[in-house]
């Protein structure tokens, strides 16, 4: 193709991530270039505009220790590629996918684009096979089915991090619990210690060696956080695809991502939308989480659970909305459900799954899970309504019927929610029918006679 | 139109790009770019630059490419085989791919074989709109072929009845100003040109939605408009899909404009299996699918709007009654927000561009009941989802859209979020269709249905005051005759007004089922208070063993089983007795 070609001496300015040069040869936008400064350190970076005698490259590293005179630039004539092959399990990489653990480098069989290309809607399989979490709040009320990009809505301080580690430990399929998953792990601007926590309890239950972890640590450059994603589903991609992997890709924190994002386009100069990020982050993300799915035809399956901590616990900033208008659900965590110490701390009402419809009930679970699940909201609702006026006339002034609502609310969170052990979902289940079975039949209006049967003790009919 | 010129890239930045010409191009002229010949349309010309929105990936190309003109506006190519299709925002197929992702690039279609049935001899006078045969096919419905709107002149050549490939010319005009025309199946139709009609009619009868809170409460004419706004996860995308499945129009258009890719597989994936309660037919034999998912190239978002009601306005020119989903509107918005900041224009309210409100205007402008220039009647209602920032709808698109459409259906997140579905609000919803549907009802033999349906609205309205007196001193401590209200009030949402997309029997209900189950529920009402009015008590109301067969009604009765409702209703009669005679014979015993 492209023969690779060095520019040097054509640089005219710098300014944040941006590097602005004489344009003297033809390159094509969105190309991949390295910038390599006075100190020969290659910095990875793309074309990012172009007119007839100037090009603007993004420097996707620091640019702090970049002069003009000294820098130099390589280009491939191609997009930014990571080199995938098998042996991506059990590996460590930097965000841009170059091996941290001192291994030996990957044995590659294919470059591919990280910014990878848009499945054909009519390519895609439905997502069905229901993955047993072993967390009640996600199997029970919001099944998670294989191929489904599912975010955690977070806030600073809350046990995200737990939870998404025991459910990469824990998750399987109902219908074949012994077929585990691979994990891709991108830590995007995590800590140190967060990475280490996570490799360490992967290290310690034995999954290490089917997780692949990209880290771009907070100490790394910023501007390098908008490749780690694209690198890790790149690599996703390969073990579901082309090795006919089930992978579950956790990327973690996405909201560090996104201010990235903002950094960048900010320093083109582009106009502001919402709270300062771009108008096309929606767009931007989606390029990621629409990279999740199943194939016709192929056997693999990509799974997402990105991870994104809500600034200032709002869950209409412009992060969690954007992202919740491309996934598929949510699970919401709350604060005052973790100061009472009830972990998973999942607030259900706002939480969500999309896909459970297709991947429970009859031929994919529990033929009355699916009742049971919409009987348990619609009283969870209702108690939630309840503490409402509660909390203004009393709880003595209620009458017997709100009363037992408010105490199925609490039994909800402190038995169902609230958890010390994976469960399975029949567990789960039970408890479920247990709870409900408190409350007046009569109001149980989600489930069918034959249920109310099946799973509850003859109504107590106490009323006067 | 100008020959088509040729241009060169100066310039390059994500979807715009800049070229300069020697020869003229026109503005909207459909170009192709670069290697690839990716398409494009030619947004603005300033001397020799031109301005081009290109509707695919730009990675890749460089300065001094070319970009070759068409000499034509961007235009869709519209035919038999639409019917049943999935396309991208072109109209280009999707589901030819060879491979499992979208590539960049020229697509072309490959021509069916259609059965086509002359109508009119040679030397027959045509104009816009003549019909000049039936064109059938055993996977889709039949259709008909017209001529372009803009013909006028003789017929010099038919095709005789046979199998024909969509783009082979069947009919020959000889115009009046002496031009050949050919006419084939395959016809083009510039995009952002509203096809005409001979005539605009005022709406009479619904569309039908099979949903209960639409058809009864807030229902959509037949050529008119409704927008449902909502914030994630409210349950727009449902019941863009319940309408779509259910709805009683003879075409299906549904645009996804920046959402998701599973959702169009979902309806891939049911539509063929799904038979069309009327024609018994597969839903999808009835449909077209535009797909631009959110992840593809941005600038074909805003295309696929227009794309969707230019196929929409094909079908009602056929006589046809079309129903055209956008989902979501708001993405077509956004789209129109970054090109125009790509442009350099100046932003107004929300970073949209100043035109965004006129735009909006004349897409929604585009619904209409019509008599075609072939003299048939058909119809385009649209049915937009908007998604708002931070579910908020007191934002720009939302507003807008409110401004142009006469349905508004927003959906509250707290109902979704206690998965009460359809989540739409309905003290915030209205239909200005509403008051000219009650004839239509009537006709179905729902006698009374205005009334019921104001006393359904009202007891909704009295819930909510009620509620707020019921934060303060608590529900007891309300007269009987309110609790009653909220009582009713409960069952109309709960019995009524709720109803699953997902459940077998409820998902979709016939006008007769509708009207049983409004006149039951009516009853119900009217009985318990007068049964009230004469001195039962409000707790024995409250557990009548009936409550609960009629708040499952909806989940157990089904389209077959319409005499149920009756015995239902006998059973509602049977158990007030009681309860009269009950409290008849308590306030003797207290008198005597
Ligand atoms: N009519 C309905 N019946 C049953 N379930 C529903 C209904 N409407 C919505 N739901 C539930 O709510 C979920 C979210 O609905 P939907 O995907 O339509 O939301 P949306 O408003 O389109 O969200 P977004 O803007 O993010 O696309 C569905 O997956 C389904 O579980
Ligand atoms: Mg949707």
């Amino acid at each position: 193709m492209f023969p690779e070609v060095v520019l040097s001496g054509a640089a005219s300015g710098i300014q944040g991530p941006l590097l602005f040069l004489e344009r003297s040869l033809r390159v094509g936008l969105n190309e991949a270039v390295e910038v390599l400064g006075a100190d020969g350190v290659p910095r990875p970076g793309r074309v990012a505009a172009l007119d007839e005698s100037r090009m603007v490259v993004e420097v996707l590293e620091p640019t702090q220790d970049l002069g003009l005179a000294g820098t130099r630039l390589r280009f491939h004539g191609k997009p930014l590629q990571f080199g995938v092959g098998p042996g991506l399990q059990g590996r460590i990489f930097d965000g841009v996918g170059r091996p941290l653990d001192g291994g030996p480098p990957l044995a590659i069989v294919e470059e591919r684009p990280i910014a990878g290309l848009a499945i054909n809607p009519t390519a895609r399989a439905l997502p069905t096979d229901f993955i047993e979490t072993g967390v009640t709040a996600i199997d029970l009320l919001n099944s998670l089915v294989r191929g489904q990009k599912l975010p955690v809505f977070s806030g600073g301080g809350l046990p995200h991090a737990r939870i998404c580690i025991e459910i990469a430990q824990h998750a399987r399929l109902l219908k074949q619990p012994e077929a585990g998953f691979s994990i891709v792990f991108a830590g995007i601007g995590v800590s140190h210690t967060a990475a280490e926590q996570f490799r360490s309890a992967m290290q310690h239950s034995g999954a290490l060696s089917h997780t692949a972890l990209f880290l771009n640590l907070a100490s790394d450059s910023s501007t390098q956080r908008l490749l780690t994603p694209r690198f890790a589903l790149t690599a996703a991609e390969y073990l579901a695809f082309t090795e006919g992997r089930h992978v579950l890709v956790i990327l973690t924190d996405m909201t560090n991502y996104c201010e990235s994002l903002r950094e960048v386009s900010s320093s083109h100069g582009e106009i502001p939308g919402r709270k300062g990020y771009p108008g096309y982050l929606y767009s931007d993300l989606a390029t990621l989480y629409e990279r999740a799915g199943r194939i016709r035809g192929l056997p693999g399956s990509l799974t997402q659970l990105p991870v994104l901590t809500m600034p200032g616990d709002d869950i209409s900033h412009p992060i969690p909305d954007l992202t919740g208008y491309i996934t598929e659900g949510q699970m919401v965590l709350d604060r005052q459900l973790d100061r009472h110490g009830i972990y998973p701390p999942i607030a259900v009402l706002p939480s969500l799954s999309r896909l459970m419809d297709q991947g429970t009930g009859a031929g994919y679970t529990h033929e009355d899970h699916p009742a049971l699940a919409a009987q348990l909201y619609a009283a969870y609702a209702r108690a939630n309504q309840v503490r409402v006026l509660a909390s203004v006339v009393g709880e003595e002034g209620l009458p017997a019927n709100d009363r037992l609502y408010l105490a199925f609310g609490n039994e909800f969170e402190s038995q169902l929610i609230r958890q010390q052990e994976p469960r399975t979902l029949d567990e789960s289940m039970q408890i479920g029918w247990r709870l409900l079975g408190r409350l007046p039949h009569e109001d149980l209006s989600r489930l069918s006679d034959a249920q109310l049967a099946r799973y509850l003790k003859p109504a107590d009919t106490t009323h006067a | 139109m100008a020959d088509s010129g040729q241009a060169v890239i100066v310039a390059l930045d994500g979807p715009v790009v800049r070229a300069r010409s020697p020869v003229p191009f026109s503005i909207n002229e459909a170009v192709e770019v670069g290697d690839k010949g990716l398409l494009g349309e030619v947004l603005r010309i300033s001397g020799e630059v031109i301005v081009v929105q290109v509707y695919e990936d730009t990675a890749g190309l460089q300065v001094g490419d070319r970009v070759q003109g068409t000499g034509q506006p961007l235009s869709v190519q519209l035919g038999p085989w639409l019917l049943g299709g999935i396309f991208d925002g072109l109209l280009r197929p999707l589901n030819d791919a060879t491979s499992a992702y979208v590539h960049p690039g020229r697509v072309q279609r490959k021509p069916q074989q259609f059965h086509f049935q002359p109508r009119l001899q040679a030397d027959a006078g045509v104009h816009g709109g003549s019909v000049l045969g039936d064109i059938t096919s055993p996977q889709a419905k039949k259709q008909l072929l017209l001529a372009p709107p803009q013909v006028q002149g003789k017929l010099v050549m038919l095709a005789p009845a046979g199998d024909y490939p969509d783009d082979e010319i069947l009919c020959k005009v000889r115009q009046a100003d002496g031009g050949e025309l050919g006419i084939a199946m395959t016809q083009s139709w510039p995009v952002r040109i509203p096809r005409p009609a001979a005539q605009r009619l005022a709406a009479h009868a619904p569309l039908l939605t099979g949903q209960r809170l639409i058809d009864v409460l807030f229902p959509v004419a037949r050529g008119s408009s409704a927008a449902m706004p909502g914030g994630f996860g409210t349950g727009k995308t449902i019941l863009q899909q319940s309408i779509a499945k259910w709805c009683d129009a003879d075409v299906i258009v549904y645009v996804g404009c920046g959402e998701r890719g599973n959702e169009m597989a979902e309806v891939l994936e049911q539509f063929p299996q799904i038979e069309d309660p009327r024609s018994h037919r597969p839903l999808l034999e009835r449909s077209v699918i535009i797909a631009n998912t959110s992840n593809m190239p941005v600038a074909a978002r805003e295309a696929s709007i227009y794309t969707g009601v230019t196929v929409a306005e094909y079908f009602r020119d056929q006589g046809l009654h079309v129903a055209l989903m956008a989902d979501s509107t708001s993405r077509w918005a956004e789209a129109l927000r970054e090109l125009g900041g790509r442009l350099g224009e100046l932003p107004a309210e929300g970073g949209y561009p100043a035109y965004l409100g006129s735009r909006q205007a004349e897409f929604y402008e585009r619904a209409a009941l019509v008599r075609t220039l072939s003299g048939l009647t058909g119809s385009v209602t649209l049915i937009g989802a908007v998604s708002p920032p931070g579910g908020d709808f007191s934002e720009p698109v939302t507003l807008h859209t409110q401004r142009n459409v006469r349905c508004f259906w927003p959906l509250d997140r707290d109902r979704a979020r206690a998965r009460f579905y359809p989540a739409i609000n309905p003290l915030q919803a209205y239909s200005d269709d509403a008051a000219s549907m009650i004839g239509w009802w009537q006709q179905q033999g729902a006698a009374e249905f205005a009334s019921q349906r104001r006393r359904q609205l009202e007891l909704l309205e009295e819930q909510a005051h009620l509620a707020r007196m019921v934060r303060i001193v608590g529900k007891d401590a309300l007269p009987a005759s309110q609790q009653l209200t909220l009582l009713c009030a409960d069952l109309v949402n709960d019995a009524f007004l709720r109803q699953s997309a997902y459940s077998k029997i409820d998902c979709f209900a016939s006008p007769q089922r509708q009207i049983a189950m409004l006149q039951l529920l009516d009853h119900f009402i009217l009985r318990a208070r007068q049964v009230l009015a004469s001195g039962a008590d409000m707790g024995h109301i409250e557990h009548l063993p009936v409550l609960r067969r009629v708040r499952r009604m909806g989940e157990e009765i089904s389209e077959a089983a319409l005499p149920e409702f009756k015995q239902l209703q006998d059973q509602i009669d049977a158990e007030f007795a009681e309860l009269q005679a009950r409290s008849v014979s308590t306030e003797e015993a207290g008198v005597s």
